[in-house]
């Protein structure tokens, strides 16, 4: 097992115990076979111990995680026949923002996804993740033809945000966003948008506006990173993980605020293990949500995605006292 | 307070007396002197707000309340407000400060959140209108704010009438977490039935316009204009020179710099501001506001 937090470190040294104990087993010579029983069974307790009390800045970790799977490993896993397209026909590809046309169970749809790299070089290439204007514009162009082909739009969301960049800036990357935004309101497509690792801000709402939002148990979703919270509210950027708890980042605040529909559980520990099981949950998820949409109209879709954001919101008719 | 824009004096000359001014500088209470944020030229605070908060010396636009805002652009007597009565609640349960922060805000703006809302008239033509004020909670956009610009964009469709947004605000309110990212979600739609309707809907950007608030909205106007110097974009300055470790160069993410890369359509000073937009918003007043046949 590849360990990702402090909390682990405890099981890991169990784990490797187990594994000793069976390989002396294996030679014959003494039988070990109850006391390995016993520390398995105890490794599962722990195991248990440790995942139902993650913390959120265990969960930005987890979502963070260079072995976590990312877009392409979804679409691989989940989809057949993708053609990837490149560029947004204005400036440049970029690699930050992956999308193309596939098949899900047969069916033709369009998949767009945030992309981040796995290990340095391909990390550089990907830009960590974090889009581009020229991104949004690719993502929103492969949304439009969807929409006019009538295919369903599936949106995967991984991004630290948007990437803050002198040219970024120069190209307009606050419009490019809201331009997707925008369009995201008003697309007659079926819009299904699965959180699979970090959902930062305005980065991930830009391809993220769906019928339905769904999250893994582990990623997380939020308005500024922990790290920049911490630094306007204490300028202090090491108190991240205070920031991570205050922000309501993790899936089960979410979805208590009714800002995503479904949360999908992970195995313990995170989806980078047992990932067999997890594409099987985010296959049966995407298909059932889909199944679901497809029986509206594409008029009926936007009214309800209109009604379902403009509830998004808690306002009083009284000021609150402190 | 009352007429206090109605005369502009951007270039006016300078007053005989200001020497006299200078030299009893020193007896005066501090009040009646207001120094420019931006080049430091010290003003009298009569002139500053006759001027409407606009240095006499180097053109510096300083940000208005929203009462302020206001006063400049509609007709006198003309402003009926709308959808008073909404709260911010505390959806995350924050403890500490950011409660009596906004008692203390509301105090201060006379505002109930960071936004005013309500119907104008600009030279005669009636005009949806939402004004968002940096002094409270630096015009942060939460439930409320959210709410209060939806509501406002859909009301103007139902009317007919043009909206106007002004803006100004550093973006989403953190203390209500994802929630106000959402609002970003919930005013671009409305923008959209908007534009689905043929009713114009206009922006102005004023000092700041950023993040959560530019990347919504405020981008999508079917007319964008800015006053000048506003400072405009997604990512912060000191985000954007931590990233990538180099000084950012001279004007950056001002007004003029996104008219230059072509996302802006007038930067117009505030002196002209409310002549220009009565024009503009006169362009399309015919054709929009007779109801459709």
């Amino acid at each position: 097992m590849s360990m990702i937090l402090e909390v682990e470190k405890p099981l890991l040294e169990l784990e490797n115990k187990i594994k000793e104990l069976k390989e002396v087993n294996l030679t014959g010579r003494v039988d070990l076979s109850s006391e390995i029983r016993l520390l398995e069974r105890k490794a599962e307790q722990l195991k248990k111990s440790i995942y139902e009390n993650l913390s959120a800045w265990d969960r930005v970790l987890i979502a963070r995680h260079s072995v976590r799977p990312g877009t392409l490993d979804y679409i691989q896993a989940l989809f057949t026949d993708f053609l990837e397209l490149h560029g947004d026909r204005l400036y440049a590809d970029d690699p930050a923002i992956v999308g193309g046309l596939a098949r899900f169970e047969g069916r033709s749809c369009v998949v767009v996804g945030h992309q981040k790299g796995k290990g340095t070089k391909d990390n550089l290439a990907r830009n960590f993740g974090m889009p581009n204007p020229e991104g949004f514009r690719k993502a929103g162009r492969l949304m439009s033809l969807a929409h006019r082909f009538r295919l369903p739009i599936f949106t995967f969301i991984d991004t630290p945000g948007a990437y803050p960049g002198i040219e970024a800036e120069e190209r307009g990357q606050y419009e490019a966003i809201a331009s997707n935004i925008a369009l995201m309101t008003e697309l007659g497509s079926p819009i299904v948008t699965l959180v699979i690792g970090e959902g930062g801000s305005g980065g991930a709402l830009g391809i993220a506006v769906g019928d339905r939002v769904l999250i893994l148990e582990n990623s997380v979703y939020s308005v500024i990173s922990p790290e920049g919270c911490a630094t306007i509210l204490w300028r202090d950027a090491s108190k991240a993980e205070q920031a991570a708890s205050w922000l309501g980042l993790t899936s089960d605040k979410l979805l208590r605020l009714g800002l995503v529909d479904e949360v999908l559980s992970e195995p313990l520990g995170g989806a980078h293990r047992e990932t067999e099981n997890v594409f099987a949950t985010v296959r049966g998820a995407l298909r059932r949500h889909l199944g679901e949409l497809l029986l509206s109209t594409p008029a009926e879709l936007v009214t309800s995605r209109y009604a379902k954001y403009r509830r998004m919101g808690v306002v009083l008719e009284q000021a609150l006292t402190p | 307070m009352a007429g206090l824009f109605d005369k502009f004096r951007v270039n006016r000359p300078k007053v005989d007396q200001s020497r006299s001014d200078e030299t009893q500088r020193a007896e005066l209470p501090s009040d009646l002197w207001i120094k420019c944020s931006d080049c430091g030229n010290a003003m009298y605070r009569k002139v500053f707000l006759d001027n409407s908060k606009v240095c006499d010396k180097c053109g510096f636009h300083h940000k208005l309340t929203a009462h302020e805002r206001l006063e400049l652009l509609a007709d006198p007597g003309s402003f009926e407000e709308w959808d008073k009565g909404l709260f911010s609640g505390n959806p995350l349960g924050i403890e500490g400060e950011y409660l009596e922060k906004l008692v203390s805000d509301r105090k201060k703006t006379g505002l109930e959140d960071a936004v005013l809302s309500g119907k104008i008239e600009l030279t005669g033509i009636p005009v949806g209108i939402a004004i968002m004020d940096f002094h409270f909670r630096g015009g942060s956009m939460g439930s409320v704010v959210g709410e209060k610009i939806t509501r406002m964009l859909e009301r103007s469709g139902d009317l007919r009438f043009p909206a106007l947004v002004v803006t100004s605000s550093g973006g989403a309110r953190m203390q209500e977490g994802m929630l106000s990212l959402m609002q970003m979600v919930r005013t671009s739609a409305a923008v959209r039935r908007l534009n689905d309707l043929s009713v114009p809907y206009f922006c102005l950007l004023t000092d700041p316009t950023t993040a959560g608030v530019a990347a919504s909205f405020a981008a999508l106007g079917d007319v964008i204009v800015a006053e000048p110097r506003a400072i405009i974009g997604f990512s912060g300055a000191r985000v954007i020179e931590q990233t990538i470790r180099q000084k950012l160069p001279p004007g950056f993410q001002t007004s003029e710099f996104y008219q230059k890369h072509g996302f802006i359509d007038m930067v117009v000073p505030r002196s002209e501001l409310r002549a220009t937009m009565a024009r503009l918003i006169g362009m399309f007043a015919q054709p929009v506001l007779e109801s459709p046949a």
